[in-house]
């Protein structure tokens, strides 16, 4: 079973209603769009990644009300470093789609989702701890899964397998 | 348990800040909860997670594609299988690799067995956790049989591997199916009992009825999956809804409730064991022929066979295990239905042998999330009722 090539044109992928929507709204938001092996990526302007989240949660016809998941991407050494991922779904559409923002490598930090969804709260801790992207406005961001004292952050490309001895 | 001053001290006049866990029996793992009380209702609860975590997400960008599927199984070690599934599925997808009939049917077959296993696990001790110690003794003679298919088909009790990328390890021993078609026929017998036991009796019923209530807007918003949204009134299962290998062609229902409560909860897990067992009967029925591996020599290993005696097998195998296989550039979002809700996997592939991130999103993870909305408000007694009703295992959380 070859693998069709991924649609990159905008045009081509508005019928997806989540991309629809965004270039409705603001098509200066999206910055790049694919799809690939049936699922679709919109890479969002980072700045408006908390509206953009709550916009597909609120649409009427397809509302993205489910937070799947949220977990970051370093892609050390290149630059914008860091990809924190979104994926949402809509449970009454059962529709799923990507989001990512991009971030520098120097002093990570994106809007906290956690008032759009109050399931980004452990998701955000735990990009936070494993790759110390900062979530501006998220109500009580410390580490999660490695001890409070912990140096570094496992999960970045320059941590060593073996951590540092 | 700890009562040193950071862990046990009283704030303000009126409540006391109590340490629960990592070790206690019912927190089904290492779970530590930080409750606020007052006198014996809780006004706060905190969980404090981290305590099993090995990194294997970190893990997993070390090793060939091949080498991780042993990992996965030490995820969820409750549904070791259903770890296979979704990250074998995960890698098939970035493959673009066609399984074979027979062993997609196998793979749903294990894997309802796998749901089984899970929830009888979820049952016992849950019934346990509430006072009914017989539950838990019938339970885990049911949860034997299904440890013993495992061991049959793979060798393993627990930590199984036995879904591989392109399929299955081995084919499935002679007389397999006939053991668990004898277990298929009996088990809704059991389930029987199991009801008999709980469903009705009135200690059962108060301690779970009415207890951690959790709303469907509640639930979604915190991102609560599996049997637990369903308890809520969400009607929404990835086998039914978002069907992967195979699962379009077997007929079964999806209980939901209204009830929002503990006992919704269990209503739901204990009516998905019979539906499981119904769609293992299916299985069984129309079982097709045919090989259990994906006709992929770069990426599925050769029979011991034809290993022997044939050079490009031999060949394909040394390339395989001493580079690995490289798997096209992209990345994929895999999303199962494991006992729990949704287990999905996010794979990144560079183009080489070796996964560039591999992310788990655990359903007891998000699962978890929601414990503290269901508990606040309610008595400490109820917490222990609410956190088997969401039915969290630790390994999935931590990872």
């Amino acid at each position: 079973m070859a693998i069709p090539s991924p649609i990159t044109d905008v045009e081509q992928l508005k019928s997806h209603p989540a991309l629809g929507r965004l270039v409705g709204w603001n098509a200066a938001a999206v910055q790049a769009v694919k799809f690939d092996r049936g699922e679709l990526t919109i890479w969002i302007e980072k700045g408006v990644i908390r509206e953009v989240c709550a916009i597909l949660r609120d649409d009427a016809t397809c509302p993205f009300n489910y937070l799947a998941d949220l977990t970051c991407v370093d892609w050390y050494p290149s630059e914008p470093r860091f990809e924190v991922v979104y994926h949402l779904l809509s449970i009454p559409r059962k529709e799923r789609v990507r989001l990512k923002a991009r971030l520098d490598g120097s002093n990570p930090a994106i809007e906290s989702v956690t008032s759009v969804w109050p399931a980004a709260n452990n998701y955000e801790r735990e990009v936070f701890d494993l790759f110390g992207v900062r979530f501006t406005g998220h109500p009580d961001l410390k580490r999660i899964l490695m001890p409070d004292d912990w140096e570094g952050h496992p999960l970045r490309k320059d941590y060593p397998v073996e951590g540092y001895r | 348990m700890p009562t040193s001053s950071s862990t046990f001290t009283e704030s303000g006049d009126k409540t006391l800040v109590l340490n629960m866990g990592p070790q206690h029996p019912s927190t089904h793992g290492v779970l530590r909860l930080v409750l606020e009380i007052d006198g014996e209702t809780v006004v706060k609860l905190r969980p404090e997670i981290g305590y099993l975590h090995t990194g294997i997400e970190k893990t997993c960008e070390a090793k060939f594609y091949q080498q991780v599927v042993p990992l996965t199984d030490r995820i969820d070690y409750l549904c070791p299988l259903t770890n296979n599934l979704t990250y074998c599925l995960a890698v098939e997808k970035l493959l673009g690799l066609e399984i074979p009939p027979k062993a997609q049917w196998m793979r749903v077959l294990m894997n309802e067995l796998t749901r089984i296993n899970s929830h009888l696990v979820w049952l016992g001790t849950h019934a346990m956790d509430l006072g009914a110690m017989t539950v838990f003794l019938y339970c885990f003679r049911e949860r034997e049989d299904v440890l013993r298919f495992f061991e049959m088909v793979s060798g393993q009790r627990m930590m199984t591997s036995y879904f591989r990328i392109g399929g299955l390890a081995l084919e499935p021993p002679l007389g397999f199916f006939e053991k668990v078609k004898k277990f298929a026929d009996r088990f809704p017998g059991n389930v029987d009992e199991y009801e008999g036991l709980l469903t009705g009796n009135p200690i059962f019923m108060m301690r779970t009825k009415g207890v951690a209530q959790l709303s469907a807007e509640d639930a979604i918003a915190l991102g609560a999956c599996g049997p637990t949204l369903r308890a809520s009134g969400v009607d929404m299962d990835l086998r039914r809804d978002d069907p992967y290998t195979g699962y379009q062609n077997f007929k079964f229902k999806v209980p939901v409730s209204n009830g929002c409560d503990v006992f919704a909860r269990y209503v739901c897990r204990v009516q998905e064991l019979r539906e499981s067992i119904g769609i293992v009967q299916q299985a069984l029925a129309g079982m097709p022929e045919g090989p259990v591996k994906a006709d992929a020599p770069k990426v599925v290993l050769p029979d011991r066979e034809k290993m022997k005696t044939q050079m490009e097998a031999l060949i394909y195998h040394f390339k395989i295990i001493t580079e690995g296989f490289s798997v096209p550039e992209g990345e994929v979002y895999q999303a199962v239905e494991s006992p729990r809700g949704e287990m999905g996997y996010y794979i990144v592939s560079d183009g080489t042998a070796k996964p560039y991130r591999v992310h788990m999103r655990g359903p007891s993870f998000a699962n978890l999330q929601a414990l503290a909305k269901m508990c606040e408000g309610y008595l400490i007694a109820d917490v222990v009722a609410a956190i088997g009703s969401i039915d969290v295992v630790l390994g999935d959380i931590d990872r």
